[in-house]
């Protein structure tokens, strides 16, 4: 019942927009065509790392101790932690469809959720090579006032944000099943 | 790309020397993980490639290159929290936009939005991190955006 449920509305969707697309076909319209042709090559390009990604974060899941998470991303670490944080996500991979399945695991492993909202937004702003090339185009003192006034901001903002949910006990949705309690 | 495939094989063969049965177990955590994600992922993908082609290019450029600096950056913070325009192309547009006269700080609102900002994305992150701190992390995003693109305008000498 929940996997039906889970998959009835985005069948729904997918399948409106297939439709759709192949309507467009048959009747030459343009824009139609172009949505389903870039929805393909989105698709593919995410498709093709996100098997790595998962099955690392299987390996990860099933190696890597909670005790080492915890002692230097969970509740007692330092301020280090955000140092990791941003640097981990400074070397990331792909955008938030990464992103967020590793901080989903880091969470289970208890990081603290401080940590993960600040890893996520380091993933956004500055992973390597998506820098590199912003530097490329708009000059590097464009970038460098980007991240000398965005990061610490992101650090502060995760770190309010962070305090305050764990205050209201939040808990991350269970992506796992009944069986992985307790986030 | 390769080169995360080897990696990845190669750890899963160093795991599967080491431990066969743990080994399995990441398989089906990976497995199990990846086909809860994949219904809302391919719901993300669809409104991405429709996004995409409401917010063209050009309808980009026409308004971010505008006379008016805060209509500008209203319209690039607007711009670049609904649409998800992968790096590739919003750097080379953003070189466009300052080539044909966008200021500054409005191009830094359209990419910090962008790569901060996801409305569309939103479905994705309520499964990871629930709705409320979905929202929460996107509302504290939209504000830091709108400080850095204030920032580069007082670095770049458009404002005040």
């Amino acid at each position: 019942m929940r996997i039906l449920k889970q998959y009835a509305w985005p069948a729904g969707v997918a399948g409106s927009f297939a439709l759709f697309v192949l309507l467009s076909h048959a009747a030459a319209f343009a824009p139609g065509e172009a949505m389903g042709e870039s929805f393909l090559s989105f698709f593919w390009q995410m498709l093709k790392i996100l098997p790595c990604v998962f099955v690392l974060i299987g390996l990860f899941d099933v190696w890597v101790k909670r005790e080492t998470v915890e002692k230097h991303l969970g509740r007692e670490s330092s301020a280090l932690s955000y140092l990791w944080a941003v640097l981990l996500g400074g070397t990331m991979v792909g955008g938030l469809h990464v992103a967020l399945p590793v901080g989903h695991v880091l969470r289970v492993k208890r990081a603290k959720l401080a940590v993960v909202l600040a890893f996520l937004s380091a993933s956004a702003i500055c992973r390597v090579p998506m820098t590199l090339f912003e530097i490329a185009f708009l000059g590097w003192r464009f970038s460098c006032v980007r991240f000398a006034v965005s990061l610490p901001l992101v650090v502060l903002s995760s770190a309010i944000l962070g305090h305050w949910f764990d205050r209201l006990q939040y808990r991350l949705p269970d992506i796992d099943g009944p069986e992985r309690k307790g986030l | 790309m390769l080169i995360l495939y080897m990696i990845t094989a190669f750890l899963v063969g160093v795991s599967f020397l080491a431990a066969p049965r743990k080994t399995g177990r990441a398989l089906d955590v990976a497995l199990r993980r990846f086909l809860r994600i994949l219904p809302t992922f391919v719901v993300v993908m669809v409104l991405v490639a429709v996004v995409l082609h409401l917010v063209p290019d050009h309808l980009v450029m026409r308004v971010l290159a505008r006379e008016s600096k805060w209509a500008a950056m209203v319209s690039a913070i607007g711009f670049g929290s609904v649409s998800v325009i992968p790096g590739f192309i919003a750097f080379p547009l953003c070189g466009l936009l300052r080539d044909r006269g966008a200021l500054y700080m409005v191009i830094s609102a359209f990419s910090t939005t962008l790569m901060m900002v996801g409305v569309v994305t939103f479905p994705m992150e309520k499964v990871y991190l629930g709705a409320r701190l979905a929202f929460w992390r996107n509302a504290t995003a939209l504000v830091i955006a709108i400080v850095v693109a204030v920032a580069t305008g007082f670095v770049f000498g458009e404002l005040p």
